[in-house]
């Protein structure tokens, strides 16, 4: 288990000073000057060392992504942009971070933004993040004020940060999507080459991270590379915030180290499962996005990249959502499809027609209503979504159902027998045949 | 969602405040001259806080003043679900999480409570006006399930009753304490957090704790490198240079070593060799092989412009078929093999600098990257096929057959 | 140039072209809704995706760009297939999106027939359907009295977003709501301002958007298609006339890269219900201050006698806006014949002449060499409501960057930036005078309007315009930058044949002034109506025309004749460029084509023409005017007429220049009888009204 003197995060529950006193104490801007004094390409080199793969879902190695930007401007300014746009159902880490621990973000865009050549970040924070968007604007402040941030600030690289919002919108968290909505549109994402280091925020070079990633580097190049990627598994390297929500005795959000066990990780931190382990029916292990893993495949389940991979699902942000058995799974991912139709931007066609047919057949399914030829044809449906979308939002509609169909094929089917056994028995079909 | 459209009934006008007029003024000020209209939803926010819901008077006067045609600004409004196009609970205005976490947890019956209590649909005005309610999308406060927010609160780990106890309180016009209706800090574990119970993270004494084990950790390194090199100069005469890569983590232990205000120093040793082979251009490569001797073997070679990849003793459990990956054939598996490499993700994992290293070692440098290796075994380790995969598995690449 | 294989062949094409336009040089065709080659991509129909070897999942290929494939792994060539299973199922799968919640109405939709949704789910779609659910509904919208919508057809390809913004400068549709959801729409269902509006329907892929006045009038199979060109402006838009049986039911535009590229204008597009009304079916004569109904003798036999007992020089005729060259060439014929000098083709006070050499009085840079231009000064000018589609050129030449426009005249919304630079001929002589011009400017251009010319003092303001190109380097060897921009479609054509007052004679300004004194007796209208008729005083009119308008409520004979759809003649537009209008339909009633009236006319007044058929008319005009020929084509001239032009000077008065049009749809008699074009009128004065409140 990872010791408390390894964890980064280390006021995630507020129990202490979210400030700059606090954050200081807690070792924070420290030494942000020599770092910055080694110049971009020891900050992006140990980045990369450290093994540091993007946070935000897709596990993208962040210092290879800071590496795309162009090294020498050509006349357009370079931008770094923070997704803050935290709306993946089951994460909540960010949030955290950004109410109780906001210096980290701060002082890690500093960092990134200096590795990046750029002078300014926008940090795009979800609508409904109100009270965290006030704590990270304080935070700032506060690193204006101590001459940390800004015009002539004490690290020699001039660094204004500015907090954006949303209004509502998943689909914001797309990284070109996020990027429209920044400039003040609809938040549809954007077609792909070029990407945004070549063509981003106002037609200019930018990176888009997610807030952990960012908040996680100061720490990271403070306490060496070879420290974090010392930590978790090879290419899972370091630490990582996880959301446990769902049925367990204790839900919360934790920093564990990469690739710990899922049981550990529940038992540990969460109370176990609700009833105990063998009342476990399966976890979704990252966000709703990825496809569910049912219990039997739970027991040696460990939480990293490559792990989740390797049973057809994913880390993704690494909120991990609990079912027992009490559970009508079909119902549970039903309201996923809802989400995702809910939340499809209407751009291009397969997502904006596909997600809502799937939520349809889930919801008779979730009855029983259907037949069971209509399985087949809902995976051929989400077949037709995935991979021939601009973004990623149609392929992570239709996962859900693929694990769902993949591991409970059996549920779906007997529902649909009860629901026609009860329908032959009360003589429905037979009025309606008349 | 559903078709959203503009109330039927709208006020006359629309004008900010004179406090909410001057932060208008700095927020547009905050983006760059000509892109004012990025600060479109920060404003309709701010004028729906202000009305209570956003009126077509506010579309218009902040469509007038970002100079956008008012449709685009009409687009945002009606795409973004925050944006409550009707008027709402003059008390409060219930948004209740109803996604899947916070459904397996009882947003149902929350949801039923409202359904009861304040108006059978989401967007009805409650008998006295009082409330209203909407099932909205997860609200990110999963591990805190069931939720709901009203304005910038969120009422967290909610129960019927507790719900109940949050709607009685705002009917008396309070307003309830947010966060967590149980016993609860924050996030954490409910009963007390699990973690993050160390004291001396949080005296101050953190800092210093971490330049000691760097310093101490960088002495070691430089010491075995030293020996290491000491070891290869006595049977190598023309000694090839030591891998910069590491040559540059010890020059920046050493430094750490040595204590403070040489910070300068350091960054220009630390830059200097790791700038160079990390930039990955082929001039520096050259110019690093050139330095080898003529006779120097592949590996030198390598270790000469990279980093060698981590290897296996043994696959774990069965050996990826790595001939799956266009661009590796019988021979180069072995080799592969060889150094280790049995699996996709292991390729699938490579930086910069193991790319060049095993590119050279096997003595095709770029064609790694042109044949994006490290991309088709990310797919492939994902159980995903590539086209040259799928060609492999009928049977259609002769190279690739055992 | 890179290669790269489509199907299985090796082609080489520029590397900035998308992998549809390198599909389509190996004569590959892709299906596609949302890509329009005159619009933005836009990548969301996701119908022409294909297969790109090597990459993880299909791609667009409207957006993929050549210079975006990777070589393959041994250095081969970039691969796109279009024909694999994994190109088929991407495009089976998007119809079959398209199709679930598209309704089954083709029968009853104005788009059956002519639907890309159709013919492509004929090509690449599956014969049934699996989806059980309810169809999506959607409220229709209404966006004006031009464009129908059904919304529940639409596609979402957002096609008609992409034209009103980018092409017709107005941001006024959108995409509204999200999803699902989502909602094609302009705010608050206002009307469409645009006056190129109509365009969209052309553009939309599917039967969403659609001609509200064709409503369920014709089925595409219907009807008879001909080539013809339109004479609402002075730009000569191809047209293909549709009609059923003698009625013109629908105007679309033709593809015509050199003039309108293959948009029209609203005016051009829906005036066909014009056609239909106010027509003059029959001659008729004036008796007892009454028009009777007479035959084709009585008629002639009245203006006989009229003639026949007046001089030569109390003899007038004027012809119209939309006369064709054989027609003015025919009239100016007959009024040779007759000894007639006061003759007339342009507005009152024009002073464009042929005397002064073609590049006097032509669009000289051309349409299409607005988009060489990097400088534009109009002046007098509002060409978004003289010239719509010319001015989209404009508008696409801004949007590429690097384009200055000045104005000097009425302040107006042109659809881009403009400089104002003043109201009258002074702020003109002010810019000549400007010392600090840095001169920057490569390929400037001056669009002179008739708003500039046709006043007292038009002759000095010419002279100035083309005093001001010349100085500011617009008029070289490689570039003619002065331009006269026509509002009329017939007066080019005028000019060149020399319809202008002969030795002594007077102009059209002239002639009016003297009928009304009692100096002109009779005076000959060739559907000229839009000069004075109260002015005319007792003078006797004979008025030749097609509608029921201003000039034959004042005639005191009327010799009905054909509208432009009706005829087959010569039109030259304000590039000089000569272009072919053809018969659509044939006219009402006794209406005969005009030239064969003038020819029957010229018996009758004993100045019989030397030509029977239109054949002959046609050979006996390329004799006296040989680059009537050179049809499509525009006649070299010479820009040393520019300069000849600024040295002539002459008084100006400081008045401020007038907007020449003030009503874009109510320009000519044909638009003046559609009720369509009055709608439009009515709604866009209400708008005008509304902004001045």
């Amino acid at each position: 288990m990872l010791q408390d003197k390894d964890r980064i995060f280390t006021n995630i529950y507020g129990v202490h000073d979210w400030g700059l006193e606090g954050a200081k104490k807690r070792g924070q801007w420290s030494g942000t000057k020599d770092i910055i004094a080694r110049g971009r390409d020891w900050i992006i080199d140990q980045v990369k060392a450290s093994g540091l793969r993007g946070r935000g879902g897709a596990g993208f190695p962040t210092g290879l992504k800071w590496s795309f930007m162009p090294k020498e401007s050509d006349g357009r300014p370079s931008y770094l942009v923070v997704n803050a746009d935290e709306s993946e159902p089951g994460t909540c880490k960010d949030r955290e971070i950004m109410r109780h621990d906001p210096h980290h973000l701060v002082e890690g865009c500093l960092i990134a933004g200096f590795a990046m050549n750029a002078h300014t970040a926008f940090i795009y924070v979800r609508g409904e993040f109100i009270r965290e968007r006030q704590n990270l604007q304080a935070a700032i402040d506060q690193a204006y004020d101590a001459g940390l941030l800004g015009k002539n600030n004490v690290h020699g690289w001039d660094f204004d940060i500015v907090v954006h919002h949303g209004a509502g919108a998943y689909i914001c968290g797309e990284e070109s999507a996020l990027l429209e909505s920044l400039e003040g549109k609809k938040g549809q994402p954007r077609l792909k080459p070029p990407f945004p280091a070549a063509v981003g925020l106002y037609g200019c070079p930018t990176t888009v991270n997610n807030v952990e990633s960012i908040a996680a580097v100061p720490t990271i190049l403070r306490r060496g590379a070879d420290w974090f990627s010392s930590l978790g598994k090879p290419g899972n390297a370091g630490t990582k915030l996880f959301c446990i929500s769902g049925h367990v005795e204790r839900p919360c959000t934790v920093e564990e180290e990469m690739g710990i066990p899922l049981r550990e990780l529940l038992e540990k931190h969460c109370g176990g499962v609700r009833g105990g382990w063998d009342n476990l029916l399966a976890v979704i292990p990252g966000g709703s996005s990825v496809p569910c893993v049912p219990a039997n495949m739970c027991d040696d389940l460990g939480m990293d990249f490559d792990s989740l991979k390797a049973v057809k699902s994913g880390l993704g942000t690494a909120a991990v959502i609990v079912m027992d058995k009490s559970t009508d799974i079909i119902k549970a991912i039903a309201r996923l499809s809802y989400f995702y139709k809910h939340e499809s931007c209407g751009q291009c066609t397969p997502c904006r027609e596909g997600t809502g047919w799937m939520w349809r057949v889930m919801e008779r399914m979730v009855r029983g209503e259907a037949e069971k030829r209509e399985i087949d044809m809902l995976i051929e449906v989400s077949t037709q979504i995935e991979g021939h979308t601009i973004c990623a939002l149609g392929d992570a509609a239709a996962w859900p159902v693929q694990g769902l169909v993949r591991h409970f094929r059996h549920v779906i089917e007997a529902r649909i027998d009860e629901y026609t056994a009860r329908a032959t028995r009360e003589g429905s079909v037979m009025e309606a045949a008349e | 969602m559903s078709v959203r459209r503009l109330y039927n009934d709208q006020p006359e006008s629309f004008a900010f405040t004179p406090e909410n007029e001057a932060w208008a003024e700095k927020r547009v000020a905050l983006y760059p001259e000509d892109r004012k209209q990025s600060a479109v939803i920060p404003l309709l926010m701010r004028a729906q806080e202000q009305d209570g819901w956003l009126t077509r008077a506010a579309i218009e006067a902040i469509a007038r003043r970002l100079e956008m045609p008012v449709i685009r600004v009409l687009e945002v409004a009606t795409f973004y679900t925050q944006f409550q196009l009707a008027p709402v609970g003059s008390k409060a205005h219930i948004q209740v999480c109803g996604t899947t976490p916070c459904m397996l947890r009882g947003s149902e019956d929350i949801l039923r409570v409202c359904r009861t209590r304040i108006a059978e649909r989401a967007h009805e005005l409650s008998a006295d006006g009082a409330f209203s309610w909407e099932e909205v999308e997860c609200l990110g406060a999963c591990v805190n399930a069931p939720m709901v927010q009203v304005g910038a609160d969120t009422y967290e780990d909610l129960t019927v009753e507790s719900f109940e106890a949050v709607l009685d309180a705002f009917d008396r016009g309070e307003t309830p304490t947010p966060g967590p209706q149980v016993d609860r800090q924050f996030a954490a574990p409910e009963g007390g957090a699990t973690t993050l119970t160390e004291p001396a993270l949080y005296d101050g004494s953190a800092p210093a704790r971490w330049e000691e084990t760097r310093a101490k950790k960088a002495a070691e390194a430089e010491k075995a490198k030293a020996s290491e090199e000491a070891k290869k100069a006595d049977k190598e005469k023309p000694a090839p240079p030591a891998p910069p890569a590491a040559e540059g983590k010890g020059s920046t232990g050493k430094t750490a070593a040595e204590g403070k205000g040489t910070a300068g120093k350091t960054a220009a040793e630390g830059k200097g060799p790791d700038g160079k082979t990390e930039d990955g251009k082929t001039a520096d490569m050259e110019a690093a092989l050139a330095k080898l001797p003529a006779d120097a073997s592949n590996e030198d070679k390598a270790n000469a412009v990279g980093t060698r990849p981590e290897g296996l003793d043994a696959p774990r459990g069965e050996a990826d078929d790595l001939k799956r990956i266009r661009g590796i054939g019988k021979v180069n598996e072995g080799k592969l093999n060889d150094l280790g490499i049995f699996h996709f993700d292991q390729i699938a994992a490579w930086d910069e600098a193991q790319i060049r290293w095993v590119g050279t070692y096997l003595a095709f440098p770029g064609r790694i990257e042109r044949e994006d290796w490290v991309g088709q075994a990310g797919t492939l380790a994902e159980g995903g096929a590539t086209e040259f995969s799928k060609r492999v598995d009928a049977g259609d690449v002769p190279s690739s057959q055992e | 140039m890179p290669k790269i294989i489509v199907d299985g062949n090796e082609i080489e094409v520029p590397a900035d072209y998308t992998l549809m336009q390198a599909c389509e040089a190996a004569d590959v065709e892709i299906p596609r809704f949302c890509f329009h080659e005159r619009l933005s991509v836009a990548g969301n129909c996701r119908m022409c995706l294909v297969e790109l070897k090597g990459a993880p999942k299909p791609v667009a290929s409207c957006s993929w760009l050549v210079r975006d494939c990777r070589p393959g792994p041994n250095g081969e060539l970039p691969e796109v297939k279009t024909k694999s299973d994994v190109a088929k199922k991407a495009r089976r799968g998007v119809m079959e999106f398209l199709l679930i919640n598209h309704p089954l109405d083709c029968p009853i939709c104005d788009q059956g027939g002519e639907c890309d949704l159709q013919d492509q789910a004929m090509a690449f779609g599956v014969d049934g359907s699996r989806f059980h659910e309810n169809k999506r509904a959607v409220e229709d919208k209404y966006i004006g009295p031009l464009v129908k919508t059904i919304m529940t057809r639409c596609i979402h390809c957002t096609r008609c977003v992409r034209f009103t913004t980018e092409i017709a400068g107005v941001s006024e549709l959108g995409l509204i709501g999200r999803g699902e959801d989502a909602e094609i729409t302009t705010y608050l269902e206002a009307a469409l301002t645009s006056e190129m509006q109509g365009n969209v329907i052309d553009l939309c892929p599917v039967g969403a958007l659609t001609a509200r006045p064709y409503a369920f009038h014709a089925r595409p199979w219907e009807l008879v298609k001909t080539e013809s060109v339109d004479v609402m402006d002075g730009v000569g838009c191809a047209i293909r006339v549709d009609t059923r049986g003698r009625e013109v039911m629908r105007i679309l535009p033709r593809l015509n890269e050199a003039v309108n590229e293959e948009w029209i204008s609203d005016k051009t597009r829906f005036i066909w219900d014009g056609l239909r009304t106010q027509r003059l079916d029959r001659p008729y004569v004036k008796k007892d201050g009454r028009l009777t109904p007479a035959s084709w003798q009585e008629a002639f036999a009245a203006i006989a006698a009229k003639v026949k007992g007046t001089d030569a020089k109390k003899i007038g005729a004027i012809s119209g806006e939309l006369a064709s060259a054989e027609e003015i060439f025919a009239l100016k014929s007959l009024m040779a014949g007759l000894g007639v000098a006061n003759t007339d083709c342009r507005p009152a006070h024009s002073p464009l002449h042929p005397a002064s050499g073609r590049a006097s009085y032509l669009f000289n840079t051309s349409i299409a060499g607005i988009e060489d231009a990097d400088a534009i000064m109009l002046i007098g000018t509002n060409p978004r409501k003289e010239a719509p589609v010319l001015n989209a050129r404009i508008r696409k030449r801004f949007l590429r960057g690097g384009l200055e426009v000045g104005l000097v005249g009425a302040k107006a919304d042109l659809t881009y930036p403009v400089t104002y630079c003043g109201a009258g001929p002074d702020s003109i002589q002010a810019l000549i005078d400007d010392k600090s011009y840095d001169g920057k400017a490569e390929r400037p251009m001056v669009i002179v309007g008739e708003g500039a010319l046709n006043r007292p003092d038009g002759a000095a303001i010419l002279s100035l315009a083309a005093k001001f190109a010349v100085a500011r380097g617009a008029i070289r060897e490689d570039w003619n930058g002065f331009n006269v921009l026509h509002s009329a479609a017939a007066t080019v054509g005028g000019l060149d044949v020399g319809f202008v007052p002969g030795e002594g004679g007077l102009g059209t300004a002239g002639m009016v002034e003297a009928a009304g004194t009692g100096d002109l007796d009779v005076l000959f209208l060739m559907g000229a109506d839009e000069i004075d008729m109260q002015a005319l005083g007792n003078a006797f009119v004979v008025y030749m025309g097609s509608h029921g308008d201003a000039g034959a409520h004042r005639a005191d004979v009327i010799l009905p004749g054909a509208a432009y759809t009706e005829k087959s003649g010569l039109y030259v537009n304000t590039e000089g460029r000569v272009q072919l209008g053809l018969r659509a339909a044939f006219p009402p009633g006794e209406a005969r084509e005009d030239w064969a009236i003038l020819r029957a006319l010229s018996g009758e007044l004993g100045a019989k023409l030397p030509f029977d058929t239109l054949v002959a008319l046609r050979a006996a005009l390329v004799a006296a005017h040989p680059h009537f020929a050179l049809v499509d084509e525009i006649a070299e001239s010479d820009p040393k007429a520019v300069e000849a032009l600024a040295g002539a000077g002459g008084s100006l008065d400081s008045a401020p220049f007038e907007p020449w049009i003030d009503d874009f749809y109510l320009t000519n008699p044909i638009a003046r009888a559609s009720k369509v074009m009055a709608e439009c009128s009515a709604l866009a004065h209400g708008l005008q009204a509304e902004a001045a409140e």
